[in-house]
Order: structure tokens, then sequence, then C-alpha cells
């Protein structure tokens, strides 16, 4: 018997504003654009949405600072905070809410103006008082320590993280709408400056604005929208520490079970799979992340993201807006990875668009690999 | 009622901690019912969820687990290393090898505690082990 809340809602709505760069604006400004574009997208109006998702690095108390500057009353908030994970995380809390009739159309977004603000990464995190005396620069110490860890124990090289990078350069290239665009070589990202071995600045995400913004709705009332819904076939999360030292396993993420209590939900395997968006705010996030979620057997995620593989054309459409490395990334990122799956769901993504893309496989990562959050979504054939 | 919180008579984990450290001890919590110890110190095992733990005191033995050098200018400090290690007693915990450079720290280096107390809090580095 398939899970309640298999395919019980779709995505109806979505919309971008201000990536890149938002000159003049504030989150919640980019936040709100977003929501214009992604209720025009939807047919729907502002007073329409009763559930509000959000999540934040500047408002302490999210959900009531977006629906007092939006004007609306929402009916259901949640505002659970896990890092860039969140928004893929809300994908399941609202899937719960419209089952439950605690709301009918549901808002999930974003907003942020890091890269006009000055690049600082905005957090109201709080110091983690046994890491502060070594002086780690957060968070890319955490992925470095990972990344060094995963060579160790795997093999793995920074050719191979190089790759990660290249591949997604490649896809940004077929995205007029991405920030990186220009050409870029494995020795490009080989010679970078070092930041934190083994990482380089070009192992590293974007630092830009941006914002989106995700509507849903029930899927019974998702046939009457203007666009194909893209259903929300099974959303699993999980967490295993906060602090970079208390990840059991610096070569393993709990991917392994965000990602099999997902696939359990979705009723799918990963070679029903079409095409994956991962969160990378690293390149070794992507070819952990691709291991964890049983792509490839642990240890060989970096031959597996080599010799073009996870690029246009390879054997694994991975990250096809570009990613976080090449495309977009202000701050939180998985609102971004949502929106491409379902741009690439409906089809029309022009020369990046997955052939028949039926099934697509999103996974939001938040804090230093701490929180995992794997959602399969589908379209109508897949019900 | 009182049984159960004269376990928890006294200053906090974090406090005993930093107090052992001041008198030259470094030391952690170890669980009464399943035998392992744990950092961050915490008032319960978060290897079996037993609240029965005892402070003991360390060996300051420890092998490099993972490390990076971050780069910094030379005018701001000069490059560093964080690294994480793993003691002979089990627990991990973030810190930095001492006396080598931050380049030639290697994953699977024997080291050895060492406590500094050049700040208000003391805090444990680590040196390579001489051999024996």
């Amino acid at each position: 018997m398939s899970h309640e809340l298999r395919g019980s809602s779709a995505i109806v709505g979505v919309g971008l504003a201000g990536c890149g760069e938002a000159h003049g604006r504030m989150p919640l400004d980019i936040l709100s654009e977003a929501t214009h574009n992604a209720l025009d997208d939807a047919g729907l109006k502002l007073s329409d949405i009763d559930g509000l998702f959000t999540g934040s690095s500047y408002h302490f108390m999210p959900t009531l600072s977006t629906a007092e500057y939006l004007g609306i009353k929402p009916k259901f908030s949640d505002g659970s905070m896990v890092g860039g994970s969140s928004f893929v995380a809300h994908t399941l809390n609202a899937a719960m809410a419209i089952k439950n009739g605690l709301c009918e159309v549901a808002l999930i977004c974003y907003g942020s103006n890091q890269r006009t603000a000055g690049g600082k990464l905005a957090t109201m995190s709080e110091q983690q008082i046994y890491e502060a005396p070594y002086k780690p620069r957060y968070p890319i110490s955490s992925y470095a320590l990972a990344a060094a860890r995963h060579m160790h124990q795997y093999g793995t090289t920074r050719e191979n993280l190089a790759d990660v990078a290249v591949a997604a350069r490649q896809w940004a290239k077929l995205n007029p709408e991405a920030f990186a665009r220009g050409d870029l070589s494995r020795e490009d990202v080989m010679n970078a400056r070092m930041v934190s071995d083994p990482l380089s600045l070009l192992d590293c995400c974007l630092v830009t604005d941006g914002g989106g913004a995700v509507i849903m709705v029930s899927s019974e009332r998702a046939k009457d929208f203007p666009n194909k819904p893209v259903h929300v076939l099974g959303t699993g999360t999980a967490h295993w520490h906060r602090q970079i030292t208390q990840m059991p396993d610096l070569a393993t993420t709990a991917a392994v079970d965000s990602g099999k209590r997902a696939f359990e939900m979705a009723g799918v395997t990963k070679n029903d799979v079409d095409v994956v968006e991962l969160y990378d705010a690293f390149t070794i996030n992507t070819i952990m992340f691709l291991e964890d979620l049983g792509f490839c057997a642990k240890g060989e995620g970096g031959a597996f993201v080599s010799n073009g593989n996870i690029a246009p054309g390879g054997i694994l459409p991975v990250n096809t807006n570009g990613g976080g490395l090449s495309c977009v990334h202000p701050g939180m990122y998985g609102i971004f990875i949502l929106i491409e799956a379902v741009r690439q769901l409906r089809g029309g993504c022009g020369d990046r668009q997955v052939k028949d893309a039926e099934i697509a496989l999103v996974h939001g990562n938040g804090g230093v690999l701490s929180s995992q959050v794997t959602t399969i979504l589908g379209t109508e054939a897949t019900l | 009622m009182t049984s159960s919180t004269d376990k928890f008579a006294g200053p906090g984990p974090d406090q005993v901690y930093y107090e052992h450290l001041r008198n030259g001890n470094f030391s952690l919590p170890k669980c009464k019912d399943c035998g392992e110890l744990h950092f961050f110190p915490r008032v319960v095992c978060p290897h079996c969820g037993s609240f029965e733990l005892e402070w003991v005191g360390l060996s300051g033995n420890a092998e490099v687990y993972s490390t990076t050098v971050i780069r910094r200018k030379p005018e701001r400090g000069g490059n560093y290393n964080v690294c994480l290690v793993t003691l002979e007693e089990g627990p991990r915990l973030m810190s930095r090898v001492e006396g080598i450079d931050a380049e030639d720290v290697k994953i699977g280096a024997k080291v050895s505690v060492q406590i500094n107390n050049e700040s208000d809090e003391p805090f444990v580095v680590f040196t390579p082990t001489k051999e024996a």
C-alpha cells in the first residue's frame, strides 16, 4: 500500500527573482518579487495563500516577518530551520498541512541579498564553543575536513572535485539565467586560490542575491492550473549531527537515511530518476550525495562524476541549472533546486531540458553536512 | 525525586570540563552503563541514553582523523591548521596540531595533548608524538 502522502499534493507555481545581483533590495523585497512571479505562474492572488513556509538568516521569526510584509494572514505557518535544506523539508510539512485541511494554498519562499549586501554570510547561528578556539572558517572548513577524509578513505582526488565544478559550469552555459557562464576547465579549478585545503575558491558555491517561491496545493485541485502540476511523491528527512566534530563518519552523510525514506514514500527507485538536483555548496557535496543516495557505490563518487558523466550528455543529468556552483547561491539554496526540478518536469527548459523527464530527485543540505532532506517529484504520469 | 536530582548536583558538565583543564587535567564524562566516553561533555550519554556518568582522566594520546590548512595572508598571521583528532579513548574533537607546519599535519598521525592556557578559557591542542 502506498503512503497516504504520496502524490497527495502538487507544485502549481514557481517563481525566481533577483538572481545574481539585486541592487538596492532587502531580502523580503526579493522574496516578495519571487512570490509575485510564482503567483503569476499559478494564476493565483496573494490573498489565496493561507499556508506559509519560510526560513531566513535575516529574520528571527521569519514566518511572522514575511506574512507581515506580504500583508497575509496565514492559517498555518512553519518556519522550521534546518539551514539550506529548510525549503525542501517544507514540502513535507506543506503536504501534511494540505492533506489534513490545515491550509489549501501553501507558499514556500526565500529571499536574500547576500551578494550586494557585501558578500558576508548573514547568520544568527550560536557560536560553537568547543570549536571557536581553533578559528575554523564557517562553513568551508567543515566541508574541507569532510573532503580530506573522503580523499583519504576512498582515494578521491582534487581532479574529481574539479570535475564537479566543470560539469556544473557546462550546465550553466546552457542556462541563460545562470550567473557564472564563462569557460571553466579542470585546471582552472585546480589552480584557483586555495581557501581551506583541499578546497579552492572554485570548489565553493557562488555568492549571489536571489529569491525563490513555490506554490503547493492538493493534487485534486492541481488539475485546474495553467501549468502542468508537479506532484510531491515522497520526502524524507534525516540529521545525525550539528557540528562537524559530531558527524559519525565524515565521508558518509545522513542522506543515506533521507534518500531511503523519500524513495520508500515515493515507491520508486534510483533507476526511475530522470534528473537530479543536489545542494552543491561545495564540490565534495555532489560526490558524497550521489553515493549516499545510491546512484553509485560508497567511495566511487569520484569516478562517477568524472569523464562528463553528470555533465550535459552524460549518464545522469545532475544540477541542470548550473547548481549553487555556477547558477545561483544566495546564502541558502534549497528553494532553487526545487524550482529547477519543477521546470525540468514541466518541460520547456530549452537547451538544458532533460528529454522526457518524468521523475526528479531533489536533495537539500543544511548546516555542515548536518541536515539532509530528499524530495522526489513526478509528473501526472507517475501518480 | 531526590535520587534523580542527586546525579545532577553541582556545576554542569561544561564548567567541570574547564575546571579540570584549569587544574591541568584533560578529562571527559564516561558512561557507567555502556562504558563509552563522549565529547562535548553532556549530562546524558549520547551513545546509549544513560544519565549515569562519571568523569575520567584521559591518556592524551590521539590520532589525526582529518585536517585542513586555512589559508591566510602572511600579514594577517599566515596559514594555520584546523583538524579533528580521535582520542585513544574514542571521542573526537576539533583541535590543531602545533610544532609543525600546517601543511605537514597528516591524517593518521599520532599526536599528544597539550593544555593551552593563553586565553581566559583553557583549551587543548596537540603536538606530534615523539617516536618511542
